[in-house]
């Protein structure tokens, strides 16, 4: 069975639905809204693993079914929607994991009020998730991109109350949309010179060869193709959407969201959408590459983003102490590499990288999450310690979600994704600084796990709240024992001996063969040490000698205190923000409130001070010279009159003056006008 | 159509129950207000009406009703409804009623309330169908009687200064533009917009009077439009006017009177001075981009709501000048482009006119619970102890930030679209507005509904039925529009088209 295309709304439609019910039950109809949630999203899963299976029926072609939105001029503005196995497989990871997620949830969120709320929020982030994987237009592309932001916006601010929460929203929001309005305008652009928005539309598509040639064709002045400057602002979206340098601050603060938002959104899909766009415009953004004389291609970019990303998010991690904003920073640094296997241009690799990452960071904020249930909402590792022995699953679980991130060898799906990037980035011909960036990064993120671990589960419990935390319920440790299935399978759909889904995603041929296991085998023998290097110095120093206290020094503080601190601080790029754009964005609202106030009402109060003035003087000449000329009556007229203006500001008289004088004139010109 | 004037009877009949309401001093305050709010909904069951015998695919005037007036001045009645017309009558059906039923609790005389609304209900909807000057000018001008004695009597306490600096300013605007039209008269013997606009089409006008006469006539006429919408920097009577009125009467100016404006650009000034238009162009660009841009800045450094959603109001309403004026700079050369950028500045006017009211509503609503305060930092909260409204206004304010899936995107993607083909710079400097839109807004929400709750935030109560109520045909259609813009763009598409094509 599989799902045509012209079906293929239900995917988003079931769980918007969902929404729907959650929004308009009563509070109280908590087990209504959680159930319609998730059988919305079982339905979906269901229909997602169809429409997989149709899509791998002939991997190389994109399935479409196009429809008018509405008039515009001569020709309508379309919409569609588009299968084939890059969106399939997108589909079934969203479904699924958010199922998990779902159902996590459920025992996550029992005690908090706005339990059904939560849902319908969920429920709307599902459907326009899955609108952005199923779109056939960028502009509907753009709409799901940015209803999922304002589902993240919702979700981050869910405890609304915190400060640090409702900050931490907007921050989010207003963030991610300085990267949109790049989009936008890639967006504007990109429909101007293509006259489409639709990706795939039986040649006509902006992803169609005519489109791409087209817009390689031309040049700019500053000697960009405009396929690359196009592609350029496209990627300012994916920066901000999938917390990339330099628009990677948002993604930590996010982290004040219930944990099962962190794991969905802000792990597993929302944030990994800008990979996802950037591979389904792949043939936009490499359009440039046959262009020999251009001064950059529009992947070198990506490539070199990602790759700063990825060594970024890893140094950072290895100074925070919240068991969330670790996995916050990991998460930017595990985008990074994405989006360097896009940039060196392995789009497979970095799909398949972005569906292995679903899974076992899922499942690790999932962990991180029924710690911090457990523990009654401590996040700080240094007063956690000891979980081992008291929450078994959680541990077990949380271990080969680590091993997976860190790519312990063989076993673990991480490890086959990140050497497919390795791999891809080693045979980059621009330069072998993003390859070199991502080997150190491979070392930083043995390390700080191995740092994770130890302080979390390993030693004794340094809180009250560790000490007595106990294992959860079965709806929330099922779906991390399902997960860390998923986490250790996926990995042997990718490997080089055998790279089924990397071939299923290109529509090229599999190749299978062992062979191809050794040719890489030097690269993979590196990545293994390094790997070990990683968890031998995180071990050296944190696993040696266990903490006992919470006030305990850190072993990297005492060894590089200044280290520590930038580290600890996000090495400042928050206070750097704020003094810069910040302070500037202040300044431009200051001087459009004062340019307001001061240039311009200040000049309509000149002219109305003016008018008084000139009625005044007028007022004086009548007086002096008509000084008996008029009686009572005009006496009287006159006392009102200033009665008026002092009780007015007076501006009246001037403006007044200005209509009497034209309708004198339009009578004058009547006059005339009827004279000729 | 002859034996019932559609057109006369959607003009007059609020005026009708102005003068029912007026002789009837001794009613009971609920017959006056509920007989006020059935005459306001006229509009939008006349409006219904015409929209069901409408033709979108006829570009000229409908319904039209035309009868000697003033025979010396060649003065006719004249009335016509197009597809620009039909939404603005529309937009007056659901925005007026909407802020009468805001103006419920008026305590102060409401029968003069009503009469003073209907009043200024029926002068805008005659300027939205009056073809002919005369009568245009009438409508125009008697529009702001009743504005200013509704911000005067009903309004804040720095009201006074406000209204007389609204009515004088737009007088002010307004003086130029007669004068303006008298010479255009003098020369043409005829008021009537459609002729004028024939001869202008057809370089009658230019043979008439010299190229130097009619740029004055061409800035007198943009003066008063300028002051009325307004263009940067005629624009700074607009914030005091808007935070003072009393909530009904914000709701009308920012929905429907800011409209009138804008109406007048694309039925007066674009037909009639296409070449002098084209000419302006790259100066106004700049201006109405300075409104946009440092009109949303502006609303970033405000700490009185009404002040703020004001500005807000100056930014959107200037996108739809944005457009009309790179439509006019660029002339036929890319009609596409064109017809994108006016399909949006219609959708936006409409759009605009829904959303913005709903927020001045909403801001009523947190002034008249907490005794008139309404600073950015005088609350923290509400959303814990008033969650419904939260919710819906929340719905308002996304609408107004463009999000999409509600009705606001639409019409701003499609100026981008059309502006970023004609004038590139110009869409991308717009977009810092929209940074700054969203950010001031979600200051407004994370301030006032986030956060712990502030002083007196507890005893705040949710909405009523009756505000619900009044609120809910605007949320209705942000989400009805937001998904399916075509029921509106069917009604202008052609014309729109047919601008596009033939560059008046």
């Amino acid at each position: 069975m599989t799902l045509p295309a012209q079906y293929l709304w239900l995917i988003p439609a079931l769980p918007l639905l969902a929404a729907g019910i959650g929004a308009v039950v009563p509070r109280s109809g908590r087990a209504l809204a959680a159930g319609s949630a998730i059988a919305a999203m079982a339905v979906s899963f269901v229909l997602s693993c169809l429409a997989l299976n149709g899509a791998l029926q002939d991997p190389a072609a994109h399935a479409v079914s196009n429809f008018a939105w509405f008039d515009l001029g001569d020709s309508v503005m379309r919409l569609g929607f588009v299968n084939d196995p890059l969106t399939a497989f997108m589909c079934v990871m969203v479904t699924f994991v958010g199922l998990l997620i779902f159902i996590f949830s459920t025992g996550y969120m029992k005690e908090d009020a706005n339990f059904k709320q939560f849902f319908c929020f969920l429920s709307l982030f599902a459907a326009a998730m899955l609108g952005l994987v199923v779109a056939n237009s960028l502009l509907m592309f753009f709409i799901s991109w940015e209803l999922v932001g304002l589902t993240s916006y919702l979700l981050i601010g869910f405890w609304f109350h915190k400060p640090s929460a409702a900050a931490a929203a907007k921050k989010a929001f207003i963030t991610t949309r300085i990267g949109d309005l790049g989009l936008l305008l890639g967006m504007l652009w990109l429909y101007d010179s293509s006259g489409s928005l639709l990706f795939y539309d039986g040649g006509q598509g902006v992803l169609e060869a005519a489109a791409l040639t087209s817009l390689a064709g031309q040049t700019l002045s500053c000697g960009l193709a405009v396929s690359t400057a196009i592609g350029l602002l496209i990627f300012c979206g994916a920066v901000g959407k999938s917390g990339q340098f330099p628009l990677h601050v948002w993604l930590p603060d996010a982290m004040e969201g219930p944990t099962p938002v962190s794991a969905l959104i802000h792990a597993a899909t929302m944030v990994a959408a800008g990979v996802f766009l950037i591979a389904r415009v792949y043939p936009l953004m490499s359009a440039d590459l046959p262009l020999a004389a251009v001064p950059v291609h529009a992947l070198t970019v990506v490539a070199f983003i990602g790759a700063i990303t990825a060594l970024l998010g890893a140094f950072i991690a290895c100074g925070q102490n919240d068991i969330k904003r670790i996995l916050a920073f990991s998460t930017v640094s595990q985008l990074g590499y994405m989006m360097l296997a896009l940039g060196v241009g392995s789009w497979t690799a970095a799909i398949f990288h972005l569906l292995t990452h679903a899974f076992f960071k899922a499942l690790l904020f999932l962990g991180a999450g029924s710690v911090i249930h457990a523990a009654h909402h401590e996040q700080d590792i240094r007063s956690l310690g000891g979980l081992r022995l008291k929450m078994k699953i959680t541990f077990a679980t949380f271990a080969i979600g680590t091993c997976a991130l860190v790519g312990v060898p063989l076993l673990f799906s991480g490890f086959w994704s990140k050497e497919a990037i390795l791999h891809a980035a080693h045979g980059w011909e621009v330069s072998h600084l993003p390859f070199y960036a991502a080997l150190l990064g491979v070392v930083l993120t043995a390390f700080y796990n191995t740092r994770l671990m130890a302080e979390t589960f390993f030693g004794k419990p340094r809180s009250h709240a560790s000490e007595h935390a106990h294992e959860n319920s079965a709806v929330m440790t099922g779906p991390l024992v399902l997960l860390a299935i998923g986490a250790v399978v996926l990995g042997f759909f990718g490997t080089p001996a055998c790279p089924w889904l990397q071939a299923r995603l290109s529509g090229e041929p599999l190749h299978s063969n062992m062979d191809h296991l050794l040719e890489g085998g030097g690269l993979m023998l590196l990545s293994v040490v390094l790997v070990g290097a990683g968890i031998g110095i995180g071990w050296w120093l944190y696993g040696r000698k266990l903490r006992q206290t919470a006030q305990a020094a850190d072993p990297l503080a005492v060894a590089s205190p200044a280290i520590m601190a930038a580290l600890a601080n996000r090495l400042g790029f928050d206070e750097l923000y704020a003094a810069t754009v910040g302070r500037l964005n202040n300044g431009t609202a200051a001087l459009a409130q004062g340019l307001d106030r001061w240039v311009f009402g200040g000049f309509i109060n000149f002219l109305a001070q003016f008018g008084i003035f000139t009625g005044t003087v007028n007022r004086q000449v009548d007086e002096d010279t008509l000084n008996d000329g008029f009686n009572a009556v005009s006496e009287s007229i006159r006392g009102s009159g200033q009665r008026y203006s002092r009780a007015q500001t007076g501006e009246a008289h001037g403006y007044l003056r200005v209509l009497a004088v034209a309708f004198i004139v339009l009578a004058l010109v009547l006059v005339m006008g009827g004279v000729r | 159509m002859s034996s019932f004037s559609l057109l006369t009877s959607i003009v007059s009949i609020p005026w009708l129950g102005a003068l029912m309401l007026a002789s009837m001093p001794r009613a009971h305050v609920k017959i006056v207000r509920v007989l006020a709010l059935l005459y306001s909904l006229s509009t939008l069951a006349l409006g219904l009406v015409a929209w069901a015998n409408f033709n979108p695919a006829a570009t000229g005037f409908q319904f039209t009703e035309q009868h000697a007036w003033i025979g010396v001045l060649n003065v006719s009645y004249h009335l016509g409804l197009d597809g620009l017309s039909l939404i603005l009558v529309l937009l007056t059906g659901l925005v007026a009623p909407a802020a009468l039923l805001a103006s419920w609790k008026v305590e102060r005389d409401p029968r003069l309330f009503c009469i003073l609304f209907l009043f200024l209900q029926g002068a805008a909807l005659g300027v939205f169908l009056a073809l002919d000057f005369f009568p245009w000018f009438i409508f125009w001008e008697l529009s702001l009687v009743p504005a200013f004695f509704l911000i005067k009597l009903w309004g804040g306490p720095d009201a006074t200064r406000a209204a007389y600096q609204f009515v004088i300013y737009t007088i002010g605007g307004s003086a130029f533009m007669l004068l303006a039209f008298a010479a255009l008269f003098a020369a043409t013997r005829t008021f009537d917009f459609v002729a004028l606009a024939a001869a202008a089409q057809s370089g009658g006008l230019a043979t008439k009077i010299s190229a130097r006469a009619l740029t004055a006539i061409f800035l007198g006429v943009l003066l008063g439009l300028a002051v009325k919408v307004p263009l940067f920097p005629f624009h700074t009577w607009l914030p005091s006017a808007y935070a003072e009125a009393p909530t009904g009467a914000s709701m009308f100016l920012t929905g429907i009177m800011s409209k009138m404006g804008v109406y007048g650009f694309l039925r007066i000034l674009w037909p009639l001075f296409p070449a002098q238009l084209h000419a302006a162009a790259p100066v106004l660009i700049v201006l109405a981009l300075a409104g946009v841009v440092l009109g949303a800045f502006a609303a970033m450094a405000q700490t009185d709501l009404k002040r703020m959603v004001a500005y807000s109001s100056i930014n959107h309403v200037s996108y739809c000048l944005l457009a009309l004026f790179a439509v006019a700079g660029a002339g036929a050369a890319h009609a596409a482009a064109s017809g994108a950028a006016l399909s949006g500045a219609l959708l936006q006017m409409f759009n605009h006119g829904l959303s913005a009211s709903a927020l001045f509503f909403c801001i009523g609503i947190i002034e008249s619970r907490s005794g008139g305060k309404r600073g950015l930092n005088d609350f923290g909260g509400l959303r814990t102890a008033a969650p419904m409204f939260a919710g819906l206004c929340g719905i308002a304010m996304f609408s107004s930030l463009g999000l999409p899936g509600l009705n606001g995107f639409v019409g701003e993607f499609l100026i981008f679209r059309g502006v970023f083909g004609l004038v590139p710079w110009a869409a991308a400097v717009g977009t810092l507005a929209l940074f700054a839109t969203a950010y001031f807004l979600l200051t407004f929400w994370q301030r006032v509904f986030h956060g712990p709750q502030g002083p007196g935030v507890a005893s705040f109560r949710d909405l009523s039925g009756l505000e619900i109520l009044t609120l809910a045909p605007a949320l209705v259609l942000m989400f009805v529009l937001g998904v399916w813009p075509q029921l509106l763009v069917s009604i202008f598409n052609p014309l729109v088209t047919a601008w596009a094509a033939h560059l008046p």
